[in-house]
């Protein structure tokens, strides 16, 4: 049983480095997810209530997002970045060599794709919540912000819960590509170790061991919030 | 923008379409054959046991981590260098689409689950009454609908399957990214290089949703106001 002890946390185990690598990918993931949401709401926006311009570009930036393997999203980012980098440091004066950082470059390429998906989850929400009461709280005299929080925003949320949580899942699993860039996430971690140690079967099955905790355990909490968000709706059951 | 360097890449980088071409539709004509052998075994407990425990961890773990767990990890079983299916389970080929297939079966598997789901109970009973043996029934009303059901979300899966085939090229396959990914580290040239790849995924995945949209008009025309195909 020489092996499991790799996975351990004694002087020889991998155990410490694959927990902090474990956590780096949720880091990865809870950023990319963040940046997706704030420009996912913002396509999602334009889709619903942009001019024909911004709704015409929002709908391109959808379809690309979804048809280009995010692999090569990562790629544009990381060497693309760095490119830039050096073109601009070159240009001021700065001597080489000049690098990116892979977490900023994965995050923004993540959160980039998500939110392609998650301004689709969030505008369906947003077409499914009763025009009524939309109506009804400008006839009270709700202003745009107040309507939103007040009206919208409670409503689309409940609708989009079980659509988010599956982009979160998604990013989780797209976290494990920026690997690539040299960022030593759980995906980075355990190739090292399965190099190190030529055990590549023990060393990546713990990895998807580590996946699949962050992945059940996410899953967990994003039941628990669609149970709470569906507290007080008639006809939904309070414990189902 | 250098026109002739743009336009030798489009020519070395589709040098890579026929192999991710093969990968795509292998691994979806693979993983959909597992994929409805994964729903028939859910008809018993153990069985259904079994597909719960599969699905559960291929769609829960990246299908990067995947592809290396079968390229290099398997390699670490005497059984299996020993084997029959070593000639094959060497090859860098064969164990990417082994991925791909396992991958693509357990999305969807889920997702005819849902279409199996949404088949009326009187459309079989009705079949059972007219005397149709359980296989006539799978094949002349229950795979029928289910198929027609799940067609929206199936096609979401076909695009998935486009742009999962990338990820081989990380274990040395020269498709389209791998070759992308050989000419940057010649030439530097990363961003060119990047979006000519990215031209040719979008094409594909582009032709697809067209393909598939036109498939469901014609499979359900009443959705689209229609009443004849």
């Amino acid at each position: 049983m020489g092996e499991i002890g790799l996975l351990g946390f004694g002087p020889d185990g991998w155990g410490l480095v694959l927990a902090k690598a474990g956590l780096m990918t949720l880091a990865v993931s809870v950023a990319a997810f963040l940046c997706g949401l704030v420009l996912g709401t913002l396509v999602a926006w334009a889709r619903i209530g942009g001019n024909a311009v911004l709704r015409a570009l929002a709908e391109a930036y959808t379809v690309t997002l979804r048809g280009v393997p995010d692999i090569l999203v990562i790629y544009l980012f990381y060497f693309g970045g760095r490119q830039v980098v050096a073109a601009v440091g070159t240009a001021l004066g700065f001597a080489g060599p000049f690098d990116i950082s892979g977490f900023a470059a994965g995050m923004l390429a993540i959160g980039l794709i998500s939110a392609a998906g998650q301004s689709e989850v969030l505008r369906g929400a947003y077409q499914a919540v009763p025009k009524g009461t939309i109506e009804a709280g400008r006839v009270c005299g709700m202003g745009r912000f107040t309507l939103f929080r007040r009206v919208i925003a409670p409503q689309a949320m409940v609708t989009a819960l079980p659509g988010m949580g599956n982009q979160w899942q998604s990013v989780i699993k797209e976290s494990a590509l920026v690997s690539v860039t040299g960022l030593v996430e759980t995906m980075r971690q355990v190739s090292v170790a399965a190099g190190t140690t030529q055990e590549h079967f023990l060393f990546y099955a713990a990895g998807a061991g580590i996946y699949l905790v962050i992945t059940t355990l996410s899953d967990q909490l994003f039941r628990l919030a669609e149970r709470r968000s569906l507290r007080g709706h008639p006809g939904t059951g309070t414990g189902a | 923008m250098d026109v002739t360097f743009l336009a030798g890449m489009f020519q070395s980088l589709l040098k890579g379409l026929p192999l991710t071409l093969n990968l795509w539709l292998l691994s979806l004509a693979g993983g959909g054959c597992l994929a409805l052998l994964l729903n028939l075994m859910r008809q018993s407990r153990v069985g259904n046991a079994v597909a719960g425990a599969y699905v559960f961890v291929f769609r829960g773990t990246p299908l990067l981590i995947q592809i290396f767990m079968i390229y290099y990890g398997l390699a670490g079983f005497g059984v299996i260098r020993h084997s029959i299916l070593w000639p094959f389970l060497r090859e860098p080929y064969w164990c990417g689409l082994l991925a791909l297939v396992l991958n693509d079966a357990a999305y969807t598997s889920e997702i005819l689950r849902g279409g199996l789901r949404a088949v009326p109970r009187g459309t079989v009973e009705a079949g059972r009454v007219s005397g149709m043996g359980r296989i006539a029934i799978l094949r002349r009303i229950t795979l029928p609908l289910a198929i027609r059901q799940a067609l929206p979300a199936y096609s979401n899966e076909i695009i998935s399957m486009l742009k999962a085939t990338a990820l081989v090229s990380t274990i040395t396959l020269m498709d389209i990214t791998g070759i992308a990914r050989a000419a940057i580290s010649e030439t530097w040239r990363a961003v060119e290089i990047l979006l000519c790849a990215a031209v040719i995924y979008l094409a594909l995945s582009i032709i697809v949703t067209r393909l598939c949209g036109w498939l469901e008009r014609r499979l359900s025309p009443w959705h689209f106001g229609r009443t004849t195909p």
